[in-house]
């Protein structure tokens, strides 16, 4: 059943607009993730569902508008990118402090508090103060403080940007787990389409203010609906034309669209159906990446390890049809990507 | 070259910068200063300090004390409930004509004090359009005067803290179910409380160390510490009870100082800093609006009250009071027409300002200059303190020891024409140092280091880097101790001679005198200096440096 529904909604900022006539739809217990580059206006899209930016448009939660409804009146409580925890409290009475705004007696949030703390792994960290803690720890911290709120939609700023490359890894799929335990509907802005695929039920691409695509994240994975989105969600290049065609057919996918590939949608296999001479061979620590030069032009491959392989040898390649997407419109701007 | 040495030569480099201001405070401010001290403690050659303490039994006395605690506490009280809301509505509410009602609020601060008592004696007083609240003489007209000069400081230092405030803790309350004003009081107080807390220390010191407001509203019945002073000193020759007192203020003043200095420095880096969009005001603000509002009248009333009488002789429209200020006024009144007190006024105050200029930069150069080592550092801060006690001490002490102490041999400056310029000068110094000091402190070293390494002297990159971003704040500086100086009224009370005296000091004496056409002088003469120092403030104003009357 649909819990959060956004119609129409639009934000602009000393008259430019910052989110244009975006659309959303999210069901309950579910998350999607709002994917898009830096400065695409996905985080003022956030602050605007929780009501902390004046908007046009509609913003109902299960058929009820709550656009007049002022940000603690709406139930949905905002995680920001660096958590903005109260530095004079410390963990356990920022976590306690959505429960003590709801008059909850003392021992129920005591046993709430340790029962969040415990959630996201910070058991004993009660009297710390938040300057102590380590940036993980913090959002950590932050989320705990969140779901107290028992909030109807949970809204999550960049949760994990703040963080080193390792460690988001981690707390990504803590994060998944956290969510799903608590059983919170939940929205997230990120630019990590890693961390998206991570956390995600469902994925919304947006770009310059503009919703392009949504839908369950598989779907858009499968079916990017042009070019920028399929170099966004970690696709190497968008192929167009005769090469998409001869891909297509080697793929044994439709012809006649724009083909999004990603960087080992062609490995060296003796049963492929291309061939081509290598041009280039580069050692990555799992795999080698090849240039390939077939009859459709240069292609990018890659090949495991333990193949020796140098400039010069013929090879065969294989497409596995899961690593391309058909783009579902036509290819915008084909200079620039398909070199 | 050894470490010591370096040490050694950037402390002589220091002490070379600071020698000029020390020197000039030396002379002219702590040797008058204990001059007026000493004479209080020193009787028939012999050091007594029993009969100083004894000053402080006298039930006079004890009143004097217990009224300026008093009336300061419920003036910095009542200025910090009615310029929070405003530095709120001023600083992050789109309310139509914002820059101008800022304008105008921060006038009153350096209304000259005698300017001010004429118009709310007009206002309350018999036969003005309050009078029949029946505040004429009482002290609730005192601790009005009062709020009129301060709420300024606190929307000046409030209120900067207020738009430069991080507004994301707050919006994560608000999300996690805060209202606004669970907000206010979990996130936003916290943050502001260094800068409430410097404030109303700023306030109550300069509630309680007030001078012409005191005089000119409380009269005889009433009597603060300051004017008490004033009284022992100049009515009663009282000088041991003047000393004992002067002692008891320096020691108060320098105590809030203190604690102003630690309200500034404390969480600072906690507190993130980030400027923040206005917004739209909303039904919430009502209350808000209605303190601000409430404010304006209480800036606005007075200051209109006063332009109307003046310009109203028997009863009709008419210039003549403008016009009398070509005369020495009736009942030989004073020995000079108004208008040479005028010219005298601008005078002194154009060579207080560059005075206090020069000293102002020399201070604020060495107390920013970045320190190597922690008692290096704690020197500057010294010098820092230093310089801000004579923003709390006594004007009338000053001003009685610079005729103690400088009116004869080794020093005999009576007759000179600088005299009252280096008071007012002393007067202005502090202010002068808190524009420029947040300034010089913001330029980061680096980039005076980077000119460096690309090859520029040490005073090419000063004026590279330096005077680029001072110049501004240099020139709102300048009008500040400008205006201050124009209006500045205790000490130069003491040193004016009657026949070069400077337009506040007129102002008093014609409201002293009996006779309309006196009075009306006194207002047209209150119009014009008023009027002076706002369009010099607003002037300021519109430079738009922050850190101009905060502390």
């Amino acid at each position: 059943m649909t819990a959060l529904s956004v119609r129409g909604l639009s934000v602009v900022y000393d008259g430019t607009p910052a989110v244009v006539d975006a659309e959303l739809e999210l069901a309950d217990g579910r998350v999607l993730a709002v994917l898009g580059p830096s400065g695409c206006g996905k985080s003022t899209l956030l602050r605007a569902i929780a009501g902390l930016e004046p908007t046009a448009g509609r913003v109902s939660w299960h058929g009820q508008d709550v656009s007049a409804t002022p940000t603690h009146r709406r139930g949905f409580a905002l995680m920001f990118q660096d958590g903005q925890l109260f530095p004079q409290l410390t963990v356990a009475r920022n976590v306690a402090y959505p429960l003590r705004l709801r008059r909850t007696p003392r021992p129920a949030a005591a046993a709430r508090v340790a029962e969040l703390l415990d959630l996201v792994g910070l058991a004993g960290f009660d009297d710390r103060l938040p300057t102590t803690l380590s940036g993980g720890e913090r959002q950590r911290v932050a989320l705990a403080r969140a779901l107290a709120a028992s909030p109807r939609l949970l809204l999550l700023d960049e949760p994990l940007s703040a963080l080193d490359a390792g460690l988001r890894q981690r707390l990504a799929q803590d994060l998944r787990r956290i969510l799903l335990e608590a059983g919170t509907t939940a929205l997230m802005v990120t630019h990590d389409h890693e961390e998206a695929f991570a956390v995600a039920d469902d994925l919304a691409v947006m770009r310059a203010g503009r919703i392009v695509q949504s839908g369950p994240i598989a779907d858009v994975w499968r079916t990017p609906v042009d070019l920028d989105t399929a170099l966004f969600l970690g696709y190497a290049r968008v192929l167009d034309g005769r090469v998409a065609d001869g891909l297509a057919r080697a793929a044994g996918l439709p012809e006649g669209r724009p083909v999004a590939v990603r960087r080992s949608a062609l490995t060296v296999s003796d049963d492929g159906s291309l061939v081509g001479e290598i041009v280039d061979v580069r050692t990555t620590p799992g795999q080698l990446r090849l240039v390939v030069g077939t009859d459709l032009g240069e292609l990018d491959a890659v090949a495991s390890l333990d193949r020796r392989l140098a400039p010069g040898d013929v090879v065969r390649l294989r497409v596995d049809p899961s690593r391309t997407a058909i783009l579902a419109g036509p290819v915008d701007a084909p200079e620039g990507a398909l070199d | 070259m050894t470490r010591h040495l370096i040490t050694a030569r950037r402390l002589t480099a220091l002490a070379a910068t600071a020698i000029v201001p020390l020197a000039v405070l030396g002379v002219f401010f702590v040797l008058p200063v204990s001059g007026m001290v000493g004479k209080g403690f020193v009787r028939h050659g012999h050091l007594d300090l029993g009969g100083v303490l004894d000053v402080l039994t006298r039930p006079e006395i004890q009143r004097a004390v217990w009224f300026t605690v008093w009336t300061s506490t419920a003036a910095t009280l009542l200025a910090c409930a009615l310029g929070l809301p405003a530095a709120y509505v001023l600083h992050r509410v789109a309310v139509p004509g914002r820059t101008w009602i800022r304008a105008v609020l921060v006038v009153p601060f350096v209304l000259p004090t005698v300017v001010v008592g004429v118009a709310f004696q007009l206002l309350i007083g018999p036969g003005g359009p309050l009078s029949f609240l029946g505040l004429d003489g009482s002290p609730v007209a005192i601790v009005a005067g009062l709020v009129f000069f301060n709420a300024s400081v606190v929307i000046r230092v409030v209120g900067g803290a207020w738009e430069s405030l991080d507004p994301r803790p707050g919006e994560a309350a608000a999300a996690l179910g805060a209202s606004p004003r669970q907000v206010l009081r979990d996130v936003t107080l916290p943050a502001l409380r260094p800068a409430l807390v410097s404030a109303a220390t700023v306030v109550f010191l300069f509630c309680a160390t007030a001078f012409g407001i005191v005089l000119t509203l409380g009269g005889l019945r009433y009597s603060s510490v300051e004017t008490q002073i004033y009284l022992l000193t100049t009515d009663l020759l009282d000088l041991q009870g003047a000393a004992a007192l002067s002692v008891l203020q320096l020691l108060v003043v320098t105590l809030l100082l203190l604690a102003a200095a630690r309200a500034r420095r404390t969480p600072d880096a906690a507190v993130a800093r980030a400027r923040s969009r206005v917004r739209r005001p909303a039904r919430g603000d009502l209350p808000a609006l209605a303190a601000t509002l409430l404010l304006l009248l209480l800036v606005v009333g007075p200051i209109v009250t006063l332009v109307v009488e003046s310009l109203r002789v028997d009863g009709a429209w008419s210039t003549a009071n403008y016009r009398a200020l070509q005369t020495p006024g009736s009942h030989q009144a004073l020995l000079v027409p108004v208008t040479d007190a005028v010219v005298n006024s601008l005078r002194i105050a154009v060579d207080a300002t560059w005075m206090s200029l020069l000293l102002g930069l020399a201070v604020a150069a060495v107390v920013t200059r970045r320190s190597r080592n922690r008692s290096e550092r704690r020197l500057r801060a010294v010098l820092d303190g230093l310089f801000m006690l004579p923003l709390g001490v006594s004007a009338v002490t000053l001003g009685f020891g610079f005729l103690i102490t400088l009116g004869r041999p080794p020093l005999d400056l009576r007759d000179s024409p600088l005299l009252i310029p280096v008071a007012q000068a002393l007067v202005a110094l502090p202010l002068v140092v808190r524009v420029l000091v947040p300034v010089l402190a913001g330029v980061d070293d680096r980039l005076r280091q980077a000119a460096a390494t690309l090859g520029a002297s040490p005073v090419r990159a000063l004026l590279v880097v330096d005077l680029a971003v001072i110049w501004k704040p240099l020139l709102a500086a300048a009008g500040f101790a400008f205006a201050c100086s124009l209006g500045e009224f205790g000490a130069t009370s003491f040193l004016v001679r009657d026949d070069r005296p400077t337009l506040p000091v007129v102002i008093f004496r014609l409201i002293g005198h009996p006779g309309d056409l006196n009075f009306g002088m006194a207002l047209a003469g209150s119009v014009v200096l008023g009027g002076t120092t706002a369009l010099v403030m607003l002037l300021v104003e519109r430079l738009r440096v922050p850190s101009v009357g905060t502390f």
